[in-house]
């Protein structure tokens, strides 16, 4: 069906000059692993009917406008970044995608996380997840899109003791985990949150072995 | 920025601060942009909304005239209600200005429409 071949279309970033990508990641395989994700997920979002929705370090931008398109204009579409180059780039490309999203400067979820506990029915964050020594996870610029510390989770452990805070009772967090990650500690950290874990899509990158992982509330 | 997502914004990732909100508005360029409107949207949306806030923000922008003072209590707002709510909350862009911090008078850029809440490493709390 031409519709949705374009509903499943990468979204464009055809407004990115290459230099552009001397301060945004550009999206990748693990991009391109979130994209397949939600289309692979794409009739449980649609049955849970989101309302408001939100990508951590969206980067590009990519992912949320993909998911903003998905879901249609239902859903409130929030995303955060912080790198300033990063969250105009994703409002340039929800633009060129003729797709509404909300770009926030902010660490994390930081700026939203009090008006909005309870409240984020779908929850994205592809965190930079590759191991680097500590000193290399940044608080800006490029690096900030790929360091992750120690285990590559330095940012994602950041992230992990708000979602259930965040998430409405229904809600459903995608992350993007590479093997390094050591997703069993990530589970478990999750599951004294009440959280239930599933592996949505893996995938062999190169020498990268990415996950999409799902994770909702146990009934 | 639209007032939507200003409704969301808070301030209390600084030190000290234990609301942070609303923060205020200084714009410095609004504009106002055709968004298709969503009754069903709305209508999801409003429960998620401090509507004093969103009343506060919409003065401060000057787009307030014809948003009430409160919301009825009904749940049927008719359409003239919802279509002000929709411009209110998705056409009207905050492209640039400043947030406040009601607690500390903190500014906060915004820049391209993008409101900027970072901090420097001292301020956090």
């Amino acid at each position: 069906m031409a519709g949705d071949k374009s509903l499943f279309s990468t979204p464009t970033v055809r407004h990115a000059t290459s230099r552009d990508y001397d301060d945004v990641y550009e999206p990748a395989e693990d991009s391109f692993l979130m994209l397949d994700a939600l289309e692979q997920e794409l009739d449980v979002l649609r049955s849970m009917k989101p309302t408001v929705c939100v990508e951590v370090g969206c980067g590009s931008g990519v992912c949320i406008t993909f998911l903003a398109r998905l879901l249609g204009p239902q859903a409130f579409c929030l995303c955060t970044d912080i790198n300033p180059k990063a969250a105009d780039f994703a409002r340039r490309t929800g633009r060129e995608n003729n797709v509404l999203i909300h770009p926030v400067l902010c660490d994390l979820c930081g700026a939203v996380e009090y008006r909005l506990q309870g409240q984020v029915d779908v929850l994205l964050f592809n965190p930079p997840y590759v191991v680097t020594p500590s000193s290399e996870v940044s608080s800006g610029g490029i690096e900030a899109s790929w360091a992750g510390g120690v285990k590559g989770r330095e940012v994602t452990d950041r992230l992990l003791p708000r979602v259930g805070r965040l998430l409405s009772p229904r809600g459903v967090f995608y992350l993007i985990v590479l093997r390094e990650n050591v997703v069993e500690e990530i589970e478990t950290a999750m599951k004294h949150q009440g959280f239930t874990m599933t592996t949505v899509i893996t995938r062999k990158a190169g020498r990268e072995h990415l996950s999409v992982v799902k994770f909702h509330r146990v009934r | 920025m639209k007032l939507l997502t200003h409704n969301m914004l808070t301030s209390n990732i600084i030190k000290g601060v234990t609301k942070g909100f609303p923060l205020v508005i200084n714009p410095s360029r609004v504009e106002v942009q055709e968004v298709d409107f969503n009754p069903d949207f709305i209508t999801r949306v409003l429960p998620k909304l401090d509507f004093t806030a969103l009343k506060q923000a919409a003065t401060q922008v000057g787009h307030a005239d014809k948003l009430p003072e409160a919301l009825p209590e009904t749940a049927d707002f008719g359409e003239d209600l919802q279509k002000t709510l929709h411009h209110v909350l998705l056409q009207v862009e905050v492209l640039e200005g400043e947030l406040v911090c009601p607690e500390t008078g903190r500014k906060f850029p915004i820049s391209n429409g993008i409101p900027n809440m970072l901090l420097n490493e001292d301020e956090v709390s």
